[in-house]
């Protein structure tokens, strides 16, 4: 097969708001599948009875996961709320230029205040436990 | 009438009919991963404590399990359909991008297979 140029030419695009926030959206949406290998880990831990989890628990409580955590608050409330903005493209409606930019500031927006809810709930779950 | 050639629709160039699914189910898992995820997220932060008794005791109630199994069964799905996407669009080459989807695709199911296995152990009484 000839070789041909890849759909998104990512660098021939002057950065602009809309390629951001979609760019963002596949970013976070990655970024949230490794997450989901953590998930299944951390199932198959509580699963596996007392002892697996003491032992999964050394890895998902250490102080450097609290980062990684962090990280997946931030990615899945871009995501969720980068997402929600996409279904409704979907419907035709909100294409235009000047909607697009204010739907652009208001997933920003939406979506740091979701995850400062979030991470406020972390927060308070985790000095809740030891 | 196609006026593909066999040779172009063996190669793979253009369309393989499968575009319209494969965008209807990311639209449908990225509908149900709304309420879903909200859940998770709510009653994960709302357990009193993450010790194994707590987590395995809210695992094992019903409802909590039908939806943890949702959840696992749909973002796994939803994971899928996206970095099918991004391999389509980024890993150069169609052999390394075929090799590429294989891996993505079983991962994904073992993915799911686990963590339905994990929940369905727990709920059914297996991990005490």
């Amino acid at each position: 097969m000839p070789v041909r140029p890849l759909s998104p030419h990512l660098s021939v695009y002057k950065l602009r708001y809309t390629m951001l926030t979609s760019g963002l959206n596949r970013i976070t949406g990655m970024g949230l599948s490794a997450g989901l290998v953590l998930l299944v880990y951390w199932l198959l831990a509580v699963a596996g009875g007392a002892q697996a989890h003491a032992r999964a628990e050394r890895v998902l409580s250490h102080p450097l996961m609290k980062l990684v955590y962090a990280g997946f608050i931030v990615g899945a409330c871009y995501h969720l709320v980068a997402g929600i903005r996409h279904l409704v493209w979907d419907t035709g409606r909100g294409l235009e230029r000047a909607q697009s930019e204010r739907s652009a500031w208001l997933v920003t927006i939406a979506s740091i205040v979701l995850m400062l809810l979030v991470g406020y709930g972390a927060w308070l779950a985790m000095t809740r436990t030891p | 009438m196609s006026l593909r050639t066999p040779m172009r629709r063996v190669l793979g160039a253009g369309s393989a009919r499968g575009g319209v699914h494969h965008w209807w189910m990311q639209r449908l898992t990225a509908v149900a991963l709304v309420p879903l995820s909200v859940w998770f997220a709510v009653s994960l932060l709302a357990l009193p404590s993450f010790d194994h008794a707590t987590v395995a005791a809210w695992m094992g109630q019903g409802p909590t399990a039908l939806l943890l199994i949702l959840l696992v069964v749909v973002a796994s799905w939803h994971s899928r359909l996206g970095l099918e996407v991004v391999v389509e669009d980024y890993v150069p080459g169609p052999g390394a991008r075929t090799v590429t989807l294989v891996v993505v695709n079983f991962v994904h199911v073992l993915l799911a297979a686990a963590g339905v296995l994990a929940v369905l152990k727990v709920a059914l009484g297996g991990a005490a």
